[in-house]
C-alpha cells in the first residue's frame, strides 16, 4: 500500500482539526476564571468557577439531568425488548405456515419497515406527527409523552444490532437445543438470549446515547414542566452565550465519550471472547 | 421433528408487539398527519372538518415557495459542500496504513457521539465579534474591523455541512475501503495519468458511495431547523423554521401537518429517485 504523501496528510489534519475546534472552544472555555461579562468568550485564567453552580437548585441542571436519565433509561429498557423480540421474530423459516401465519408474518414484515422508518425520515416529522397522534390520544404531555416517543427512535437501532448479530449465529445451535427436548421459549433463553447479549447490551448503549441527545423529536412531545438536558441547553443557547452552559456541554461531551467508550469496550471483549471460544473449537 | 431452523414453528409472533408499536406510533402517527393536512384549523391545537385542499392552496404563496427554494438550495449546497471536503478525505484515509486508517475513522466520527447542539454552540462562540476566529484574525493584522460571520447564510452552511460531514464520508468510505484496487493499478500501467485513473476508475467504483452520501445529507438538510435558528438569526426562515413556527407560534396544526407533509413528499421522491437510479436500500439506514 502506497503511503500517504505530506499533502494528503496535512489535509486529513486540517479537516480533522477542523471537526475538533468547535468542541475544544466549549471546553476550554468551560474553565474560564473570567467571570465578567466576556466570559463566554475572552480566557483568562483557569478556574472551576463555572461549574460550582451546575448543580445549584435554582440557576442549575440537576431536574433537567435526572429527567433525561428517566425518559433514557425507560426508552432504552422497553425498546431493547421490542428491539430484540422483533429480531428474533424476523429470522427467516423454513417450515411451511398456514395462510392465517403467513398473513401474520406478513404484518409483522410491514411492522418491522414501520419500525426502521424513524431513523430514514427527517426528525422533524416524527417529532411532529408523534406531537399530533399525542394530542389526537389526549394524552399528557411530559415524561411519559417523551419516553413513548423516545421508544419509537430507540427501536430501530436495537433492531438493527441484534438482528445482524443474529444473522451470523449458526441456526443449528437453536436445532440442538430443540432436538435435546428444550421447549422454544427454553431454547430462546438458554442458547439465543446469552448469544445475542453483547449486542443487545451495545445496541442499547448506542440508543441510550441517542435518547439522551435527542433534540428535534423531544423539542415537539415534551409538556411545559418537563426538560430534558438538550431543550434546556437549546433555550439557554437561543438567546446568547451563556458561560454555565459551557461548562455542561463539557460534563455532556464527557459523559457521551464514557458511554461510547463502555459500549467499545463490550464489543471488543465479545470479540476476543468469540475469538478464543472458536479456537478452542477448532482444537 | 418439527423444527425449522429457528428456535421454533412460532417465533415469528415475537415481533408481533414491536410491529403493533411501529403501526400505531409510526403508522398511524404519519397517516394522521396526512388526513390533518387536508382539514382546517380549529381551537387551540384542534383541526375540524370539512376535507378541504385549502392548507395546500396556501403552499402557492410567495413566502412559502421561497422558504422552500431556499430550503432545497441549502440542502444541495450542503451535499455537494460535503462531497468537496469529504471525498478527498475519505480517499486519504483510504490510501493510509491500514493501522492509522482504524485510528482515523475513530477520530472522524468521535464528535458526532457528542451532541449536536453543543457542537452547533461552539461555532457560535467561535463565529461572535470578539469571538476567537475574529481575534485571531485581528491579532494576525488580517483584518481591522472585526468580520460579520454570525447570523449570515455563511455560518449557517459551515453548521450544516459540519453536522452532515460523517453522513458522506462513512458511506465513501466503505465503498473506497471495498473498491478493487488492482483496476486502479491497471489503468496506470496501461498509460492512464493518475489523475484520468481517478476519474475513470475510481469515481465511477465509488458511485454508489457518493449517492448514498448525498442522499444522507441531503434528506435531514431540508428539515434541519435548529442550526438555522441558532446560527442563522431571525431573517433565515428555512422549512423546518416555519413547521415550527406554524406549530409553536400560529398554533396552526393542519397547516403545519401540511408542510411536514411536503417534507415527506421531497424524501419519499429524493428515495425513489436513488433507487431508480441504483442505489440500495440498505446503504442509506443511519
Amino acid at each position: 500500500m502506497k503511503k500517504n504523501s505530506f499533502w494528503s496528510s496535512l489535509y486529513i489534519a486540517v479537516i480533522i482539526l477542523a471537526l475538533y475546534l468547535p468542541i475544544m472552544v466549549v471546553v476550554v472555555l468551560s474553565f474560564n476564571g473570567n467571570t465578567g461579562r466576556t466570559a463566554a468568550m475572552n480566557f483568562t485564567g483557569f478556574s472551576f468557577y463555572w461549574y460550582k453552580g451546575l448543580f445549584d437548585p435554582i440557576s442549575g441542571f440537576g431536574t433537567q439531568m435526572l429527567t433525561s436519565l428517566e425518559v433514557a433509561f425507560w426508552s432504552v429498557m422497553i425498546s431493547a425488548c421490542l428491539g430484540t423480540l422483533g429480531a428474533v421474530g424476523m429470522l427467516r423459516q423454513k417450515m411451511r405456515k398456514a395462510a392465517s401465519e403467513r398473513a401474520v408474518m406478513k404484518m409483522t414484515g410491514i411492522g418491522e419497515q414501520l419500525a426502521m422508518l424513524p431513523i430514514m425520515i427527517p426528525e422533524l416529522i416524527l417529532g411532529i406527527a408523534l406531537m399530533a397522534l399525542f394530542s389526537l390520544l389526549k394524552l399528557p404531555f411530559g415524561k411519559m409523552t417523551l419516553i413513548f416517543a423516545h421508544i419509537t427512535f430507540c427501536t430501530p437501532y436495537i433492531l438493527i444490532t441484534v438482528k445482524s448479530r443474529l444473522s451470523t449465529l449458526e441456526p443449528t445451535l437453536q436445532e440442538a437445543a430443540r432436538d435435546l427436548g428444550a421447549s422454544p421459549a427454553k431454547a430462546f433463553a438458554t442458547v439465543t438470549l446469552p448469544l445475542a447479549a453483547p449486542a443487545i447490551l451495545s445496541g442499547s448503549l448506542l440508543a441510550f446515547a441517542m435518547s439522551m441527545d435527542d433534540f428535534v423529536i423531544s423539542f415537539f412531545v415534551n409538556g411545559a414542566q418537563t426538560t430534558t438536558l438538550p431543550l434546556k441547553v437549546y433555550s439557554s443557547v437561543k438567546v446568547g452565550v451563556t458561560p454555565q452552559v459551557n461548562a455542561l456541554c463539557t460534563v455532556m461531551l464527557g459523559a457521551a465519550f464514557l458511554v461510547v467508550a463502555v459500549g467499545q469496550l463490550i464489543s471488543a471483549l465479545a470479540e476476543k471472547r468469540r475469538a478464543d471460544t472458536t479456537k478452542k473449537v477448532q482444537a | 421433528m418439527k423444527t425449522d431452523g429457528s428456535a421454533g414453528g412460532r417465533t415469528y409472533l415475537a415481533a408481533l408487539p414491536m410491529s403493533l408499536w411501529a403501526f400505531l406510533f409510526v403508522g398511524i402517527s404519519l397517516l394522521y398527519v396526512i388526513g390533518l393536512s387536508l382539514l382546517s384549523r380549529g381551537e387551540g391545537f384542534g383541526a375540524q372538518l370539512p376535507v378541504t385542499l385549502d392548507n395546500y392552496m396556501r403552499l402557492g404563496d410567495r413566502l412559502y415557495l421561497r422558504s422552500l427554494w431556499l430550503s432545497l438550495r441549502l440542502a444541495a449546497t450542503t451535499a455537494l459542500m460535503s462531497l468537496l471536503f469529504g471525498y478527498p478525505l475519505a480517499y486519504f484515509i483510504s490510501r493510509a496504513r491500514p493501522r492509522a486508517r482504524t485510528w482515523l475513522m475513530i477520530l472522524l466520527i468521535a464528535p458526532f457521539w457528542t451532541n449536536a447542539l453543543i457542537r452547533i454552540y461552539g461555532w457560535k462562540i467561535l463565529f461572535y465579534a470578539n469571538g476567537p476566529i475574529n481575534s485571531v484574525l485581528r491579532s494576525l493584522g488580517l483584518i481591522e474591523k472585526p468580520l460579520k460571520l454570525l447570523y449570515t447564510d455563511f455560518s449557517v452552511l459551515v453548521g450544516m455541512v459540519y453536522a452532515m460531514f460523517p453522513f458522506f464520508v462513512l458511506p465513501v468510505y466503505s465503498s473506497l475501503e471495498r473498491m478493487d484496487w488492482t483496476m486502479a493499478e491497471a489503468s496506470r500501467d496501461l498509460g492512464a495519468t493518475p489523475l484520468k485513473t481517478f476519474f475513470t476508475i475510481t469515481v465511477p467504483m465509488t458511485l454508489p458511495g457518493i449517492m448514498a452520501g448525498l442522499v444522507l445529507t441531503f434528506i435531514p438538510s431540508i428539515g434541519l431547523f435548529f442550526i438555522s435558528d441558532l446560527l442563522g438569526g431571525a431573517n433565515t426562515m428555512l422549512w423546518g423554521n416555519l413547521v415550527q413556527n406554524e406549530l409553536l407560534k400560529s398554533h396552526d396544526m393542519p397547516f403545519a401537518a401540511t408542510l411536514s407533509v411536503v417534507l415527506l413528499a421531497l424524501t419519499g421522491v429524493i428515495i425513489l429517485l436513488y433507487k431508480r437510479v441504483g442505489g440500495k436500500a440498505d446503504d442509506i439506514v443511519f
